[in-house]
């Protein structure tokens, strides 16, 4: 009796877990419900890193009453090369994502990413640089939204007159802090591992290089040249400048210090980029930027440009309406000034760039101290560069021999770029 | 359903008289049932949705075998045997085959998915515009139930229908200022969100050219392109320029006669090469004796520094006169309750020479995590900091457990303090303990966080930027892994599955020595 009893009440509970438990799978029904029952339907995902959702959410819904659809705006914060490429495995990626150029070549390889195709008309509107920044083996991947690069920011109360070399610039930091007046002659990020991307501007001055250049110009793995004689010339110039010798870099100062050291007035010259500037501005001092000095007799010293852009998931999908958004849509002036306002990085659109700068010259300042620039290579292989070379460069700093360093970053290159 | 399946579970598990009924058997059994059931329809759809036959027939095998165990009033063992069976396959013995499955594969970095997903990603990679064509304006229309482009070129303002055989003259088609087409004779044109309605087919559809194919560019743009290569399935390759690319099925990539590969390429079976890698590569191999004594040391030296601290401390708040043990046990505990990912930072900054706190409170200027020496005794004394409290608490626990008889005995015998701790406390402690420390050296043995958040394996020594002073096996090895080439899934499961058996091995030597310890002590 009691045997039978229970059975019948598992039974029944079994029945209403059955409609119960059926809730989870109640949302992924839904989308396909409402796709019959709405006059129109459609979802697409953008993923962003958290500075932008704010700035793009707007638009996206925009866009999104425009063309019926709905628009999310997923904001991802950490890993979001890694998170994109794994989720878009999975199938369940997004449809366009926000990320940095130099992503293509990787998400390329992977077949993550689709070309994007801009008229003529539309590229023309870009700065030069944004499109061969995004412009991997002929084909355009992105659509570039924000060009930033480093510069020298100056606290003009401290050092009123740009250096014209590196020299300049390290004997006035000297002279202010022989006087008391700050502690450190430069703030630019070293740390123990060493900051490829902060010190590459110093490095080009001194007459380093990475990689040779294919005949269409673009960085040629096949040529590593980080161990090349030029190459050691420079970073013997970086241990002249290192703790051994003028103490301008350091291993002690490090990404987490050195924007809020300068902007505490412990240094007088910062080398930085756009997101600096909130920091900088709450130092409550004048300040200006220019372009990184070179040293005397130098190359120029050309900065990393990194461009900000929108790609389109090969495994989004809804990829008409990501294409339409990625060249239709975020090519627009508004869309560009809006991320602007959000996060101050140089548009790469020139009509909004032109706007910004009559508001805000820091934008303009940048930008021209980024003519030049080199945008950073978007070839898989470069990921096997940052790592051997930082180090190498901090052991220079720290006094290290460099073409015994140089030496080494290039056999560990060129060992990982082999298997 | 009850809101906590594991309190129920729990409640089973308390021993009853077999043959009474009570409440919580009874919700127990329907806890289980309801779970089970839940998973099953929670986890069907997609598995019938992607036509996984197989992995359907698990799900139903499992759940029919759970509800026919949870009816039936025989197997009691079984009963609470099969949950914890279910979580030991589910994360326990399915990761670990995977990452010995992995091992075996290229996986990783241009080595993602299968070889059709290469082949289209090729091919979608290399459509360019073909030259001179116009940049289309697009329409998209409805002729009877079929759809079609209206594309209108800008120079011209000539309008001609794509279909999927091709492209046609349109006259008496009506384009707006913006260059849509409004009206024209025989379709009917979309609005914008009825075009988005049909992304899909929008996508899909392909208007054959002379040169190449016209394909939908969004919503409002088209655009004939050409495919610079195309895959011949009848040579297993990929033609056009710099090609033909043949397929390479030993390496996942496709190949040219001058031995450059394609960017794209796919995940294959690469056998024992992942292993051979790690074997015989010389940076692995030349300083694996030197990474490994320092782990060793930096293991045992965590284990050793924490519980001796520990157990310094236990015993100190143990003592019978001790007051205010509270207070004293909520302050122990703190390093521990804080997350250890933001301490670990937190340190790293205090150790930096310039602007470090340790410096700074010492008036010293050393380079902490700059030198070998400092820098692995830096990490050491992180770690000591980070987990002490935690031997801290077992310790106190175990004492609990020592009749304070024992010691008392002890000192009528005419022990001293000390001896009374040598020769009885410590071996009782140690017999509950030894286990533990053993998971805990087995830890520390691989505590990534605790070198990767503070020196990241540094100080590296500029003639070589592979190996720094503080790396741990875990850390070096993510670093050939991760570090350089991209990630690498398939060598780091390699790397894994030999770190695996290392720890395997000394633990179980340890736990073959407490054994006897044991045997000595009982």
């Amino acid at each position: 009796m009691s045997k039978r009893a229970l059975g019948v009440a598992a039974l029944a509970t079994l029945a209403l877990t059955a409609c119960g438990g059926s809730d989870p799978a109640a949302p992924s029904a839904a989308p396909s419900e409402s796709a019959s029952a709405a006059p129109a339907s459609g979802n697409l995902v953008i993923w962003a890193d958290p500075n932008r959702v704010k700035a793009l959410t707007p638009f996206a819904d925009q866009f999104g009453t425009e063309n019926g659809v709905t628009v999310e705006v997923k904001e991802i914060s950490k890993d979001n090369q890694q998170t994109f490429l794994t989720a878009s495995q999975q199938g369940s990626g997004p449809d366009v994502m926000v990320g940095a150029h130099d992503w293509i070549g990787n998400l390329v390889q992977n077949g993550a990413i689709e070309p994007v195709n801009l008229t003529e008309e539309q590229k023309a509107a870009f700065s030069d640089i944004a499109i061969k920044a995004v412009t991997f083996d002929g084909q355009i991947y992105g659509a570039p939204y924000a060009v930033e690069n480093i510069a020298l920011i100056r606290n003009t109360d401290l050092a009123p007159d740009a250096p014209a070399t590196i020299e300049d610039m390290v004997a006035t930091g000297k002279k202010l802090k022989d006087d008391g007046k700050v502690q450190e002659i430069l703030c630019l990020p070293v740390a123990q591992k060493g900051d490829a991307f902060h010190v590459y501007p110093l490095f080009a001055a001194g007459g380093g290089k990475l990689f040779g250049s294919t005949p269409a110009g673009d960085p040629d793995p096949k040529q590593v040249l980080v161990g090349s004689e030029g190459s050691v010339k420079a970073f013997g110039k970086l241990r002249e400048l290192g703790e051994k010798g003028d103490g301008a870099l350091k291993t002690s100062i490090t990404n987490e210090n050195y924007i809020p050291s300068f902007a505490g007035k412990k240094c007088a010259f910062l080398i930085s980029g756009p997101w600096a500037m909130t920091d900088v501005k709450k130092g409550g001092f004048g300040y200006d930027i220019t372009p990184v000095p070179s040293f005397e007799g130098g190359e120029p010293a050309t900065p990393f440009v990194g461009v900000q852009s929108f790609f389109v998931a090969a495994k989004g999908q809804n990829k008409t309406l990501a294409q339409e958004f990625v060249t239709n849509y975020v090519t627009n002036k508004d869309v560009a000034k809006a991320l602007y306002d959000a996060d101050p990085r140089p548009p790469a659109l020139t009509a909004a760039l032109e706007e910004v700068k009559a508001a805000d010259a820091d934008a303009g300042k940048f930008m021209d101290a980024g003519k030049d620039g080199m945008p950073m290579p978007a070839i898989p292989e470069m990921q096997a560069v940052w790592e051997p070379f930082g180090i190498a460069e901090a052991g220079v700093v720290k006094g290290g021999d460099p073409a015994k360093a140089a030496a080494a970053a290039q056999k560990t290159i060129d060992g990982s770029l082999k298997n | 359903m009850p809101p906590d399946v594991r309190e129920t579970v729990e409640a089973s598990q308390a021993p009853r008289p077999r043959r009474n009924i009570t409440t919580a058997f009874v919700v127990s059994r329907i806890a289980v049932l309801a779970v089970a059931a839940a998973i099953l329809l929670y986890a069907a759809p997609p598995l019938v949705a992607t036509g996984s036959w197989i992995g359907l027939a698990v799900l139903l095998g499992a759940t029919a075998v759970i509800g026919y165990l949870y009816l039936t009033r025989r197997y009691v063992p079984a009963k609470y045997l099969v949950p914890g069976t279910v979580f030991l396959i589910a994360f326990q013995v399915f990761p670990v085959l995977y990452t010995v499955t992995t091992a075996f594969t290229n996986f990783g970095d241009g080595h993602r998915g299968d070889k059709a997903a290469a082949i289209t990603a090729i091919e979608r990679g290399s459509v360019r515009q073909a030259p001179g064509s116009p940049e289309y304006q697009l329409t998209t229309a409805l002729r009877g139930g079929e759809l079609v482009f209206l594309l209108v070129d800008p120079a011209t303002k000539q309008v001609r229908l794509g279909d999927a055989g091709g492209l046609s003259p349109l006259p008496g088609a009506e384009v707006g200022v913006t260059g849509k087409v409004l009206r024209a004779p025989g379709v009917t044109v979309l609005t914008a969100p009825q075009a988005a309605a049909r992304g899909e087919e929008i996508a899909a559809l392909t208007v054959p050219t002379d040169g190449g194919a016209v394909k939908a560019n969004g919503l409002s743009r088209a655009v004939e392109g050409r495919a610079a290569l195309v895959y011949d399935a009848g040579c297993d390759c990929m033609r056009g320029e710099g090609g033909p690319w043949r397929a390479d099925g030993s390496q996942g990539y496709f190949v040219n006669a001058a031995g450059e590969h394609l960017a794209q390429g796919w995940q294959v079976n690469v056998g024992l090469a992942n292993f051979a890698r790690v074997l015989t590569n010389p940076t692995i191999s030349g300083y694996f004796l030197g990474v490994f004594g320092w782990n060793a040391v930096f293991a045992l030296a965590s284990v050793a520094g924490t519980f001796g601290l520990g157990m310094a401390v236990a015993l100190a708040l143990h003592h019978p006169r001790m007051r205010g043990t509270k207070a004293y046990r909520i302050a122990l505990i703190l390093p521990y309750a804080m997350p250890s990912f933001a301490m670990l930072l937190v340190w790293r900054d205090m150790f930096n020479r310039d602007f470090g706190l340790v410096n700074q409170m010492l008036g010293l200027n050393v380079d902490w995590l700059g030198e070998v020496t400092t820098a692995r005794l830096a990490v050491v004394l992180v770690n000591l900091w980070l987990g002490f409290p935690y031997m801290f608490l077992v310790t106190t626990g175990a004492l609990q457990a020592i009749p304070r008889e024992l010691t008392e005995a002890a000192a009528i015998d005419g022990a001293t303090p000390w001896k009374a701790f040598r020769r009885v406390t410590l071996p009782l402690l140690l017999v509950a303990l030894t286990p533990l420390l053993i998971s805990s050296f087995a830890y520390n043995f691989n505590n990534f966080n605790a070198i990767q958040l503070t020196t990241e394996g540094g100080p590296f020594p500029p003639e070589n930027p592979q190996v720094g002073g503080t790396d741990l096996l875990i850390t070096y090895t993510f670093r050939l892994a991760f570090g350089t080439g991209g990630a690498q899934f398939g060598f780091a499961a390699a790397i894994s599955v030999f770190i695996f058996a290392i720890v395997a091995i000394v633990s179980a030597v340890a736990f073959r020595r407490t054994r006897k310890q044991e045997e000595v002590y009982a």
